[in-house]
Protein backbone atom coordinates (compact mmCIF):
# COMPACT_ATOMS: atom_id res chain seq x y z
CA UNK A 1 0.00 0.00 0.00
CA UNK A 2 2.87 2.34 0.66
CA UNK A 3 4.99 1.83 -1.57
CA UNK A 4 2.11 3.00 -4.33
CA UNK A 5 1.66 6.16 -2.78
CA UNK A 6 5.45 7.05 -2.29
CA UNK A 7 6.32 6.35 -5.88
CA UNK A 8 2.97 8.54 -6.43
CA UNK A 9 2.31 5.40 -8.86
CA UNK A 10 -0.57 5.61 -11.94
CA UNK A 11 -2.33 3.47 -9.37
CA UNK A 12 -4.89 5.42 -7.44
CA UNK A 13 -4.66 3.50 -3.86
CA UNK A 14 -9.16 3.95 -3.02
CA UNK A 15 -8.48 1.38 -0.54
CA UNK A 16 -6.50 4.07 1.48
CA UNK A 17 -8.87 7.09 0.59
CA UNK A 18 -11.53 5.35 1.99
CA UNK A 19 -10.19 4.33 4.99
CA UNK A 20 -10.16 8.18 5.77
CA UNK A 21 -14.46 8.34 5.17
CA UNK A 22 -15.82 6.43 8.25
CA UNK A 23 -19.56 6.94 7.19
CA UNK A 24 -18.51 4.38 4.10
CA UNK A 25 -18.23 1.57 6.60
CA UNK A 26 -21.63 0.31 6.81
CA UNK A 27 -24.70 -1.50 6.08
CA UNK A 28 -27.90 -0.09 4.60
CA UNK A 29 -30.78 -2.56 5.03
CA UNK A 30 -27.80 -4.96 5.30
CA UNK A 31 -25.68 -4.29 2.11
CA UNK A 32 -22.81 -2.51 2.25
CA UNK A 33 -23.41 1.16 1.51
CA UNK A 34 -22.99 2.19 -1.91
CA UNK A 35 -22.91 6.14 -1.88
CA UNK A 36 -23.34 7.13 -5.65
CA UNK A 37 -25.17 10.93 -4.80
CA UNK A 38 -22.10 12.89 -4.07
CA UNK A 39 -22.84 15.53 -6.94
CA UNK A 40 -25.93 16.08 -4.30
CA UNK A 41 -23.06 16.66 -1.72
CA UNK A 42 -19.42 14.64 -0.42
CA UNK A 43 -19.10 12.68 2.53
CA UNK A 44 -16.50 14.04 4.89
CA UNK A 45 -12.88 12.87 5.44
CA UNK A 46 -11.98 12.30 9.67
CA UNK A 47 -9.77 15.16 9.18
CA UNK A 48 -12.70 17.60 8.33
CA UNK A 49 -14.72 16.29 11.38
CA UNK A 50 -11.98 16.41 13.65
CA UNK A 51 -10.89 20.11 12.68
CA UNK A 52 -14.44 21.03 13.05
CA UNK A 53 -14.54 19.10 16.97
CA UNK A 54 -11.05 20.62 17.75
CA UNK A 55 -12.36 24.20 16.91
CA UNK A 56 -15.35 23.58 19.26
CA UNK A 57 -13.14 21.72 21.67
CA UNK A 58 -10.10 23.66 21.88
CA UNK A 59 -10.60 27.45 19.91
CA UNK A 60 -14.59 28.63 19.74
CA UNK A 61 -15.08 32.41 20.24
CA UNK A 62 -16.17 34.88 18.04
CA UNK A 63 -13.66 36.46 15.38
CA UNK A 64 -12.60 40.29 13.98
CA UNK A 65 -13.65 41.25 17.31
CA UNK A 66 -12.00 40.21 21.15
CA UNK A 67 -8.43 40.69 22.63
CA UNK A 68 -8.54 37.43 24.06
CA UNK A 69 -6.46 34.74 22.80
CA UNK A 70 -9.51 32.58 22.07
CA UNK A 71 -10.83 35.03 19.32
CA UNK A 72 -7.27 35.38 18.07
CA UNK A 73 -7.42 31.39 17.21
CA UNK A 74 -10.69 31.63 15.64
CA UNK A 75 -9.78 34.45 14.10
CA UNK A 76 -6.21 33.15 12.65
CA UNK A 77 -8.58 29.81 11.92
CA UNK A 78 -11.10 31.33 9.86
CA UNK A 79 -8.61 33.43 7.95
CA UNK A 80 -6.34 30.59 7.25
CA UNK A 81 -9.29 28.72 5.59
CA UNK A 82 -9.50 31.85 3.09
CA UNK A 83 -6.18 31.78 2.23
CA UNK A 84 -6.33 28.09 1.65
CA UNK A 85 -9.53 29.00 -0.46
CA UNK A 86 -7.74 31.45 -2.34
CA UNK A 87 -4.87 29.33 -3.64
CA UNK A 88 -7.53 26.10 -3.80
CA UNK A 89 -8.80 28.49 -6.89
CA UNK A 90 -5.23 30.17 -7.76
CA UNK A 91 -6.76 33.93 -7.00
CA UNK A 92 -4.62 36.61 -6.76
CA UNK A 93 -5.79 37.73 -3.24
CA UNK A 94 -6.71 36.59 -0.50
CA UNK A 95 -9.75 39.63 -0.24
CA UNK A 96 -11.27 38.42 -3.07
CA UNK A 97 -12.49 34.71 -1.16
CA UNK A 98 -15.99 35.71 -0.04
CA UNK A 99 -17.57 33.59 2.36
CA UNK A 100 -21.02 32.63 1.89
CA UNK A 101 -23.35 29.82 2.88
CA UNK A 102 -22.65 28.33 -0.54
CA UNK A 103 -23.27 28.43 -4.06
CA UNK A 104 -26.80 29.39 -4.02
CA UNK A 105 -25.56 32.52 -1.32
CA UNK A 106 -23.02 33.32 -4.06
CA UNK A 107 -24.92 33.94 -6.77
CA UNK A 108 -27.96 35.49 -5.06
CA UNK A 109 -24.64 38.08 -3.79
CA UNK A 110 -23.93 38.54 -6.83
CA UNK A 111 -27.28 39.12 -8.69
CA UNK A 112 -28.46 41.47 -5.55
CA UNK A 113 -25.25 43.83 -5.68
CA UNK A 114 -23.76 43.63 -9.04
CA UNK A 115 -26.82 42.55 -10.68
CA UNK A 116 -29.38 45.41 -8.98
CA UNK A 117 -26.60 48.12 -9.65
CA UNK A 118 -26.25 47.52 -13.02
CA UNK A 119 -29.23 46.25 -14.54
CA UNK A 120 -32.16 48.12 -15.90
CA UNK A 121 -35.56 47.88 -18.40
CA UNK A 122 -34.51 45.69 -21.18
CA UNK A 123 -31.40 44.89 -20.26
CA UNK A 124 -30.56 40.64 -20.49
CA UNK A 125 -29.01 38.42 -18.48
CA UNK A 126 -27.60 35.65 -20.50
CA UNK A 127 -27.76 31.79 -18.84
CA UNK A 128 -27.62 28.72 -20.12
CA UNK A 129 -29.94 25.18 -20.32
CA UNK A 130 -28.15 23.46 -18.24
CA UNK A 131 -28.06 25.78 -14.75
CA UNK A 132 -29.07 24.50 -11.93
CA UNK A 133 -32.27 26.44 -10.04
CA UNK A 134 -29.54 28.48 -8.23
CA UNK A 135 -28.08 29.88 -11.20
CA UNK A 136 -31.79 30.75 -12.85
CA UNK A 137 -34.17 31.79 -9.92
CA UNK A 138 -31.53 34.56 -8.32
CA UNK A 139 -31.18 36.07 -12.02
CA UNK A 140 -35.36 35.64 -12.51
CA UNK A 141 -35.93 37.45 -9.43
CA UNK A 142 -33.41 40.15 -10.61
CA UNK A 143 -35.22 40.65 -13.94
CA UNK A 144 -38.23 40.83 -12.44
CA UNK A 145 -37.42 43.63 -10.59
CA UNK A 146 -35.82 45.47 -13.10
CA UNK A 147 -37.70 44.93 -16.63
CA UNK A 148 -35.04 43.48 -17.57
CA UNK A 149 -34.88 39.82 -19.68
CA UNK A 150 -33.31 36.32 -19.32
CA UNK A 151 -31.86 34.70 -22.41
CA UNK A 152 -31.29 30.97 -22.16
CA UNK A 153 -28.44 29.58 -25.00
CA UNK A 154 -29.42 25.78 -25.69
CA UNK A 155 -27.68 22.88 -24.81
CA UNK A 156 -27.57 19.67 -27.74
CA UNK A 157 -28.76 16.18 -27.98
CA UNK A 158 -25.30 15.19 -26.46
CA UNK A 159 -25.86 17.55 -23.24
CA UNK A 160 -23.45 20.06 -24.66
CA UNK A 161 -23.97 23.50 -24.51
CA UNK A 162 -24.23 25.48 -27.87
CA UNK A 163 -21.42 27.51 -27.50
CA UNK A 164 -22.11 29.62 -31.38
CA UNK A 165 -25.50 30.04 -29.91
CA UNK A 166 -24.84 31.28 -26.50
CA UNK A 167 -22.01 33.60 -28.07
CA UNK A 168 -24.64 34.73 -30.44
CA UNK A 169 -27.05 35.84 -27.89
CA UNK A 170 -24.01 38.10 -26.37
CA UNK A 171 -25.34 41.48 -27.00
CA UNK A 172 -24.95 45.67 -26.06
CA UNK A 173 -27.74 44.69 -23.58
CA UNK A 174 -26.28 41.36 -21.91
CA UNK A 175 -25.28 42.59 -18.60
CA UNK A 176 -24.03 39.50 -17.32
CA UNK A 177 -23.22 36.13 -18.59
CA UNK A 178 -23.82 32.95 -15.64
CA UNK A 179 -22.46 29.77 -16.49
CA UNK A 180 -22.43 26.45 -14.83
CA UNK A 181 -19.17 25.06 -14.89
CA UNK A 182 -19.83 21.65 -14.85
CA UNK A 183 -23.60 20.42 -15.09
CA UNK A 184 -25.13 18.66 -12.34
CA UNK A 185 -27.62 16.91 -14.34
CA UNK A 186 -25.66 15.65 -17.36
CA UNK A 187 -21.45 15.89 -16.44
CA UNK A 188 -20.97 18.45 -18.89
CA UNK A 189 -17.74 20.28 -18.59
CA UNK A 190 -18.23 24.00 -20.60
CA UNK A 191 -15.31 25.46 -22.09
CA UNK A 192 -15.72 28.21 -19.81
CA UNK A 193 -12.53 30.09 -20.82
CA UNK A 194 -13.95 30.47 -24.43
CA UNK A 195 -17.02 31.74 -22.90
CA UNK A 196 -15.69 33.96 -20.30
CA UNK A 197 -13.29 35.25 -23.88
CA UNK A 198 -16.27 36.03 -25.41
CA UNK A 199 -18.10 38.04 -22.84
CA UNK A 200 -15.17 39.76 -22.26
CA UNK A 201 -14.44 40.85 -25.54
CA UNK A 202 -18.13 42.45 -25.84
CA UNK A 203 -17.39 43.96 -22.31
CA UNK A 204 -19.64 41.47 -20.72
CA UNK A 205 -18.34 40.35 -16.88
CA UNK A 206 -18.94 36.44 -16.33
CA UNK A 207 -19.98 34.49 -13.37
CA UNK A 208 -19.07 31.22 -13.46
CA UNK A 209 -21.10 28.39 -10.84
CA UNK A 210 -17.93 25.67 -10.04
CA UNK A 211 -20.42 23.69 -7.75
CA UNK A 212 -20.07 20.72 -9.47
CA UNK A 213 -16.55 21.42 -10.93
CA UNK A 214 -14.59 22.30 -7.72
CA UNK A 215 -14.37 18.80 -6.51
CA UNK A 216 -13.41 17.35 -9.55
CA UNK A 217 -11.43 19.44 -12.01
CA UNK A 218 -8.24 21.69 -11.41
CA UNK A 219 -9.72 25.51 -11.47
CA UNK A 220 -7.56 28.88 -11.63
CA UNK A 221 -9.42 31.34 -11.75
CA UNK A 222 -6.99 33.63 -13.03
CA UNK A 223 -6.62 31.36 -16.03
CA UNK A 224 -9.95 31.04 -16.57
CA UNK A 225 -10.13 35.00 -16.29
CA UNK A 226 -14.12 34.79 -14.86
CA UNK A 227 -15.14 37.57 -12.99
CA UNK A 228 -16.85 35.66 -10.41
CA UNK A 229 -16.58 31.88 -9.31
CA UNK A 230 -18.70 30.35 -6.81
CA UNK A 231 -18.78 26.87 -5.16
CA UNK A 232 -19.90 24.89 -2.05
CA UNK A 233 -17.82 23.60 0.51
CA UNK A 234 -20.10 20.47 1.44
CA UNK A 235 -19.45 19.33 -2.25
CA UNK A 236 -15.51 19.02 -1.72
CA UNK A 237 -15.73 17.39 1.21
CA UNK A 238 -15.97 20.00 3.34
CA UNK A 239 -19.28 20.78 5.90
CA UNK A 240 -22.38 22.52 5.28
CA UNK A 241 -23.02 25.90 5.71
CA UNK A 242 -20.03 27.12 3.69
CA UNK A 243 -19.12 28.27 0.45
CA UNK A 244 -16.76 30.88 -1.61
CA UNK A 245 -17.65 33.45 -4.11
CA UNK A 246 -14.49 34.82 -5.40
CA UNK A 247 -14.83 37.97 -6.97
CA UNK A 248 -12.40 39.96 -8.80
CA UNK A 249 -10.73 42.78 -6.56
CA UNK A 250 -11.70 45.85 -9.06
CA UNK A 251 -15.25 44.10 -9.45
CA UNK A 252 -16.15 43.77 -5.69
CA UNK A 253 -14.69 47.10 -4.85
CA UNK A 254 -17.26 48.44 -6.80
CA UNK A 255 -20.10 46.42 -5.78
CA UNK A 256 -22.30 47.79 -3.27
CA UNK A 257 -22.83 45.52 0.20
CA UNK A 258 -25.21 42.83 0.06
CA UNK A 259 -26.86 42.31 3.87
CA UNK A 260 -26.06 45.00 6.28
CA UNK A 261 -25.06 44.48 9.74
CA UNK A 262 -22.25 43.97 12.07
CA UNK A 263 -18.23 43.06 10.65
CA UNK A 264 -19.22 44.88 6.76
CA UNK A 265 -18.77 48.19 8.74
CA UNK A 266 -15.64 50.47 9.38
CA UNK A 267 -17.88 52.70 11.20
CA UNK A 268 -21.25 53.65 11.84
CA UNK A 269 -23.54 56.54 13.33
CA UNK A 270 -27.26 57.46 12.57
CA UNK A 271 -25.81 59.96 9.65
CA UNK A 272 -23.52 58.15 8.03
CA UNK A 273 -22.08 54.35 8.10
CA UNK A 274 -18.92 53.54 5.79
CA UNK A 275 -18.62 50.19 4.97
CA UNK A 276 -15.65 47.65 5.71
CA UNK A 277 -12.98 46.79 2.86
CA UNK A 278 -12.83 43.78 1.31
CA UNK A 279 -13.99 40.68 2.10
CA UNK A 280 -15.45 42.11 5.20
CA UNK A 281 -17.66 44.62 3.43
CA UNK A 282 -19.68 41.29 2.08
CA UNK A 283 -19.77 39.25 5.24
CA UNK A 284 -22.30 40.71 7.74
CA UNK A 285 -23.19 38.55 10.88
CA UNK A 286 -21.05 36.06 12.47
CA UNK A 287 -20.46 33.82 9.74
CA UNK A 288 -20.15 29.95 10.35
CA UNK A 289 -16.94 29.90 11.55
CA UNK A 290 -16.44 26.20 12.49
CA UNK A 291 -17.38 25.36 8.60
CA UNK A 292 -14.60 27.52 7.42
CA UNK A 293 -11.97 25.82 9.35
CA UNK A 294 -13.71 22.75 8.36
CA UNK A 295 -13.71 23.68 4.70
CA UNK A 296 -10.09 24.59 5.10
CA UNK A 297 -9.26 21.28 6.83
CA UNK A 298 -10.83 19.73 3.30
CA UNK A 299 -9.02 22.33 0.52
CA UNK A 300 -5.94 20.41 2.38
CA UNK A 301 -7.05 17.00 1.98
CA UNK A 302 -7.89 17.24 -1.38
CA UNK A 303 -4.66 18.84 -2.02
CA UNK A 304 -2.94 15.92 -0.52
CA UNK A 305 -4.76 13.47 -2.73
CA UNK A 306 -4.15 15.81 -5.55
CA UNK A 307 -7.44 16.73 -7.74
CA UNK A 308 -5.61 16.18 -10.89
CA UNK A 309 -4.92 12.51 -9.60
CA UNK A 310 -8.33 12.27 -8.68
CA UNK A 311 -9.52 13.59 -11.51
CA UNK A 312 -7.74 10.79 -13.36
CA UNK A 313 -8.94 8.35 -11.15
CA UNK A 314 -12.81 9.25 -11.45
CA UNK A 315 -12.48 9.56 -15.47
CA UNK A 316 -11.57 5.70 -15.39
CA UNK A 317 -14.69 5.06 -13.19
CA UNK A 318 -16.76 7.82 -15.30
CA UNK A 319 -15.86 5.24 -18.04
CA UNK A 320 -16.08 2.12 -16.60
CA UNK A 321 -19.52 2.91 -15.37
CA UNK A 322 -20.31 4.00 -18.73
CA UNK A 323 -19.85 1.05 -20.62
CA UNK A 324 -21.29 -1.56 -17.82
CA UNK A 325 -24.68 1.01 -17.42
CA UNK A 326 -25.15 0.95 -21.75
CA UNK A 327 -25.18 -2.90 -21.59
CA UNK A 328 -28.33 -2.81 -19.78
CA UNK A 329 -31.02 -2.96 -22.14
CA UNK A 330 -33.71 -0.33 -21.89
CA UNK A 331 -31.54 2.24 -20.08
CA UNK A 332 -30.64 5.38 -21.85
CA UNK A 333 -28.26 7.91 -20.50
CA UNK A 334 -28.89 11.47 -20.63
CA UNK A 335 -25.68 13.83 -21.13
CA UNK A 336 -23.37 11.94 -22.94
CA UNK A 337 -20.79 15.03 -23.60
CA UNK A 338 -17.33 14.53 -24.98
CA UNK A 339 -16.19 16.78 -21.97
CA UNK A 340 -17.36 15.21 -19.07
CA UNK A 341 -17.18 14.89 -14.79
CA UNK A 342 -17.74 11.92 -13.20
CA UNK A 343 -21.49 12.31 -13.24
CA UNK A 344 -24.35 9.79 -14.98
CA UNK A 345 -27.88 10.72 -15.45
CA UNK A 346 -30.36 8.14 -16.87
CA UNK A 347 -33.94 6.31 -17.32
CA UNK A 348 -34.96 2.87 -17.55
CA UNK A 349 -37.39 2.07 -19.77
CA UNK A 350 -41.05 2.09 -18.64
CA UNK A 351 -39.47 2.14 -14.84
CA UNK A 352 -40.06 5.49 -12.82
CA UNK A 353 -36.88 7.22 -11.31
CA UNK A 354 -38.37 7.02 -8.10
CA UNK A 355 -39.20 3.31 -8.18
CA UNK A 356 -35.54 2.95 -9.05
CA UNK A 357 -34.51 4.88 -6.52
CA UNK A 358 -36.21 2.82 -3.81
CA UNK A 359 -35.13 -0.60 -4.94
CA UNK A 360 -31.41 0.93 -5.49
CA UNK A 361 -31.58 1.83 -1.96
CA UNK A 362 -33.41 -1.94 -0.34
CA UNK A 363 -29.53 -2.77 -2.08
CA UNK A 364 -27.75 -0.32 -0.74
CA UNK A 365 -27.14 1.97 -3.29
CA UNK A 366 -27.94 5.08 -2.27
CA UNK A 367 -28.56 7.65 -5.77
CA UNK A 368 -30.58 10.58 -6.67
CA UNK A 369 -33.92 10.73 -8.43
CA UNK A 370 -35.97 13.36 -9.64
CA UNK A 371 -35.87 16.53 -11.15
CA UNK A 372 -31.89 17.50 -9.64
CA UNK A 373 -33.21 20.66 -9.62
CA UNK A 374 -33.01 21.66 -12.82
CA UNK A 375 -36.55 21.40 -13.92
CA UNK A 376 -36.03 23.44 -17.72
CA UNK A 377 -33.45 20.81 -18.36
CA UNK A 378 -35.64 17.73 -18.19
CA UNK A 379 -38.07 19.53 -19.70
CA UNK A 380 -35.29 19.72 -22.63
CA UNK A 381 -34.72 15.78 -22.37
CA UNK A 382 -38.45 15.12 -22.36
CA UNK A 383 -38.24 13.38 -19.07
CA UNK A 384 -40.04 14.20 -15.88
CA UNK A 385 -36.88 13.10 -13.98
CA UNK A 386 -33.77 10.84 -13.77
CA UNK A 387 -32.05 8.41 -11.49
CA UNK A 388 -28.52 9.91 -11.00
CA UNK A 389 -25.41 8.13 -9.76
CA UNK A 390 -22.53 10.55 -9.12
CA UNK A 391 -19.02 9.72 -8.47
CA UNK A 392 -16.38 10.84 -6.06
CA UNK A 393 -12.86 9.72 -5.72
CA UNK A 394 -13.49 7.01 -2.84
CA UNK A 395 -15.96 5.27 -5.04
CA UNK A 396 -14.86 1.67 -6.82
CA UNK A 397 -15.17 -0.51 -9.68
CA UNK A 398 -16.74 -3.10 -7.40
CA UNK A 399 -19.58 -0.15 -6.83
CA UNK A 400 -20.08 0.22 -9.89
CA UNK A 401 -20.79 -3.42 -10.09
CA UNK A 402 -23.52 -3.28 -7.33
CA UNK A 403 -25.00 -0.21 -9.41
CA UNK A 404 -25.71 -2.71 -11.93
CA UNK A 405 -26.66 -5.67 -9.88
CA UNK A 406 -29.20 -3.28 -8.44
CA UNK A 407 -30.31 -2.17 -11.56
CA UNK A 408 -30.56 -5.76 -12.65
CA UNK A 409 -33.01 -5.89 -9.37
CA UNK A 410 -34.90 -2.93 -10.28
CA UNK A 411 -35.92 -4.56 -13.60
CA UNK A 412 -37.14 -7.89 -11.73
CA UNK A 413 -39.35 -6.34 -9.41
CA UNK A 414 -40.68 -3.80 -11.84
CA UNK A 415 -39.86 -4.90 -15.59
CA UNK B 1 -36.49 -8.11 0.04
CA UNK B 2 -39.57 -8.71 1.58
CA UNK B 3 -40.30 -5.56 2.28
CA UNK B 4 -39.53 -4.52 -1.59
CA UNK B 5 -42.31 -7.37 -2.48
CA UNK B 6 -44.04 -6.26 0.10
CA UNK B 7 -44.17 -2.58 -1.51
CA UNK B 8 -44.22 -3.38 -5.18
CA UNK B 9 -47.19 -6.20 -4.88
CA UNK B 10 -48.42 -7.88 -8.20
CA UNK B 11 -51.21 -5.67 -8.51
CA UNK B 12 -49.53 -2.51 -7.75
CA UNK B 13 -47.03 -3.54 -11.07
CA UNK B 14 -50.04 -4.13 -12.54
CA UNK B 15 -52.45 -1.32 -12.24
CA UNK B 16 -49.11 0.98 -12.68
CA UNK B 17 -48.44 -1.00 -16.31
CA UNK B 18 -51.94 -0.88 -17.31
CA UNK B 19 -53.51 1.63 -15.49
CA UNK B 20 -57.28 1.45 -15.32
CA UNK B 21 -60.29 4.26 -16.32
CA UNK B 22 -57.22 6.35 -17.85
CA UNK B 23 -58.75 8.38 -19.33
CA UNK B 24 -60.07 12.34 -19.75
CA UNK B 25 -63.89 12.40 -19.35
CA UNK B 26 -65.61 14.74 -22.02
CA UNK B 27 -68.23 14.93 -19.12
CA UNK B 28 -66.84 16.04 -16.13
CA UNK B 29 -68.01 18.15 -13.71
CA UNK B 30 -64.98 17.83 -11.47
CA UNK B 31 -61.73 17.96 -12.72
CA UNK B 32 -58.40 18.88 -10.38
CA UNK B 33 -54.76 18.63 -11.14
CA UNK B 34 -52.06 16.79 -8.33
CA UNK B 35 -48.17 17.71 -8.63
CA UNK B 36 -45.87 16.38 -6.33
CA UNK B 37 -42.94 18.47 -7.52
CA UNK B 38 -40.36 16.59 -5.70
CA UNK B 39 -40.38 13.91 -8.35
CA UNK B 40 -42.30 15.00 -11.26
CA UNK B 41 -45.29 13.26 -10.18
CA UNK B 42 -48.26 14.65 -11.99
CA UNK B 43 -51.81 13.16 -12.26
CA UNK B 44 -55.27 15.37 -13.91
CA UNK B 45 -58.65 13.60 -12.03
CA UNK B 46 -61.84 13.80 -13.63
CA UNK B 47 -64.92 13.59 -11.96
CA UNK B 48 -69.07 13.26 -13.32
CA UNK B 49 -71.20 14.05 -10.05
CA UNK B 50 -74.58 13.47 -10.28
CA UNK B 51 -75.91 14.46 -7.05
CA UNK B 52 -73.51 13.15 -4.20
CA UNK B 53 -72.74 10.64 -5.74
CA UNK B 54 -69.59 10.21 -8.21
CA UNK B 55 -71.04 8.48 -11.40
CA UNK B 56 -67.89 8.47 -13.65
CA UNK B 57 -63.95 9.15 -12.17
CA UNK B 58 -60.92 9.16 -14.73
CA UNK B 59 -57.45 10.21 -14.64
CA UNK B 60 -54.42 10.69 -16.79
CA UNK B 61 -50.87 11.62 -16.10
CA UNK B 62 -47.36 10.17 -15.29
CA UNK B 63 -45.96 9.57 -12.45
CA UNK B 64 -43.92 6.25 -10.35
CA UNK B 65 -45.89 2.81 -10.06
CA UNK B 66 -46.65 3.69 -6.49
CA UNK B 67 -48.67 6.90 -7.60
CA UNK B 68 -49.71 5.77 -10.82
CA UNK B 69 -51.33 2.27 -9.30
CA UNK B 70 -52.97 4.54 -6.41
CA UNK B 71 -54.57 6.53 -8.77
CA UNK B 72 -55.98 3.58 -11.28
CA UNK B 73 -57.14 1.68 -7.66
CA UNK B 74 -58.56 4.96 -6.73
CA UNK B 75 -61.00 5.26 -9.66
CA UNK B 76 -62.09 1.66 -9.20
CA UNK B 77 -63.04 2.48 -5.68
CA UNK B 78 -64.54 5.61 -5.75
CA UNK B 79 -67.06 4.82 -9.52
CA UNK B 80 -70.48 4.65 -7.80
CA UNK B 81 -69.32 6.19 -4.05
CA UNK B 82 -71.12 8.55 -2.82
CA UNK B 83 -68.96 11.77 -1.85
CA UNK B 84 -69.29 10.80 2.07
CA UNK B 85 -68.09 7.77 1.55
CA UNK B 86 -64.97 8.70 -0.57
CA UNK B 87 -63.56 11.30 2.06
CA UNK B 88 -64.41 8.05 4.55
CA UNK B 89 -61.98 5.79 2.06
CA UNK B 90 -59.18 8.50 1.96
CA UNK B 91 -59.49 8.44 5.83
CA UNK B 92 -58.85 5.06 6.09
CA UNK B 93 -56.81 5.09 3.54
CA UNK B 94 -54.19 7.47 4.63
CA UNK B 95 -54.04 5.85 8.15
CA UNK B 96 -53.28 2.71 6.51
CA UNK B 97 -50.34 4.07 4.63
CA UNK B 98 -49.16 6.27 7.46
CA UNK B 99 -48.87 2.81 9.23
CA UNK B 100 -51.78 4.38 11.84
CA UNK B 101 -53.48 1.10 11.49
CA UNK B 102 -53.68 -2.23 9.86
CA UNK B 103 -57.21 -2.81 9.59
CA UNK B 104 -58.40 -0.90 6.90
CA UNK B 105 -61.36 -3.36 6.88
CA UNK B 106 -63.56 -1.52 4.03
CA UNK B 107 -60.20 -0.81 1.85
CA UNK B 108 -60.89 -3.74 -0.12
CA UNK B 109 -58.03 -3.81 -3.10
CA UNK B 110 -56.99 -0.80 -1.31
CA UNK B 111 -54.98 -3.02 1.28
CA UNK B 112 -52.45 -3.75 -0.97
CA UNK B 113 -50.55 -0.33 -0.29
CA UNK B 114 -50.24 -1.39 3.48
CA UNK B 115 -46.11 -1.80 2.54
CA UNK B 116 -45.97 1.67 2.00
CA UNK B 117 -45.84 2.59 5.66
CA UNK B 118 -42.33 0.60 5.70
CA UNK B 119 -41.17 3.24 3.17
CA UNK B 120 -42.47 6.44 4.55
CA UNK B 121 -40.19 8.55 1.89
CA UNK B 122 -43.48 7.06 -0.63
CA UNK B 123 -46.32 8.23 1.68
CA UNK B 124 -46.55 11.10 -0.91
CA UNK B 125 -46.77 9.10 -4.16
CA UNK B 126 -49.65 7.27 -2.55
CA UNK B 127 -51.70 9.86 -1.83
CA UNK B 128 -51.30 12.34 -4.68
CA UNK B 129 -54.26 10.64 -6.14
CA UNK B 130 -56.29 10.89 -2.74
CA UNK B 131 -55.46 14.73 -2.36
CA UNK B 132 -56.05 15.90 -5.40
CA UNK B 133 -60.04 14.04 -5.14
CA UNK B 134 -60.26 15.85 -2.13
CA UNK B 135 -59.90 18.98 -3.88
CA UNK B 136 -61.52 18.01 -6.60
CA UNK B 137 -64.31 16.70 -4.38
CA UNK B 138 -64.05 20.52 -2.92
CA UNK B 139 -63.77 22.01 -6.19
CA UNK B 140 -60.27 23.14 -5.39
CA UNK B 141 -57.45 23.34 -8.77
CA UNK B 142 -54.39 22.04 -7.67
CA UNK B 143 -53.41 19.36 -5.26
CA UNK B 144 -49.79 19.06 -3.55
CA UNK B 145 -48.20 16.42 -1.78
CA UNK B 146 -45.39 19.19 -0.63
Amino acid sequence: METETETQGRTFDVARVRKDFPVLEQTVHGKPLVYLDNAATSQKPLAVIQAEEQFYLRDNSNIHRGVHELSERATRAYETARIKAQEFLGAKESREIIFVRGTTEAVNLVAQTYGRAHTGPGDEILITAMEHHSNIVPWQILCEEKGARLKVAPVNDRGELELEELIRLMSGKTRIVAVAHVSNVLGTINPVRAIVEAAHARGIPALVDGAQAAPHLPVNVRELDCDFYAFSGHKVYGPTGIGVLYGKAERLEAMPPYQGGGDMIASVSFEKTTYNTLPYKFEAGTPNIAAGVGLGAALDYVNAIGIGKAAEYEAELLDYATGELERIPGLRIIGTAREKAAVISFEMEGIHPHDVGTVLDQEGVAVRTGHHCAQPLMDRFGVPATTRASFAFYNTKEEVDALVRGLMKVKEVLG
Amino acid sequence: MSDLRGLYQEMIIDHSKRPRNFRALADATRKAEGYNPLCGDRITLYLKMEGERIADIGFQGAGCAISTASASLLTEALKGKSRAEAEKLFTEFHALVTGKTDDGAELGKLKVFSGVSEFPIRVKCATLAWHTLKNALEGGETATTE
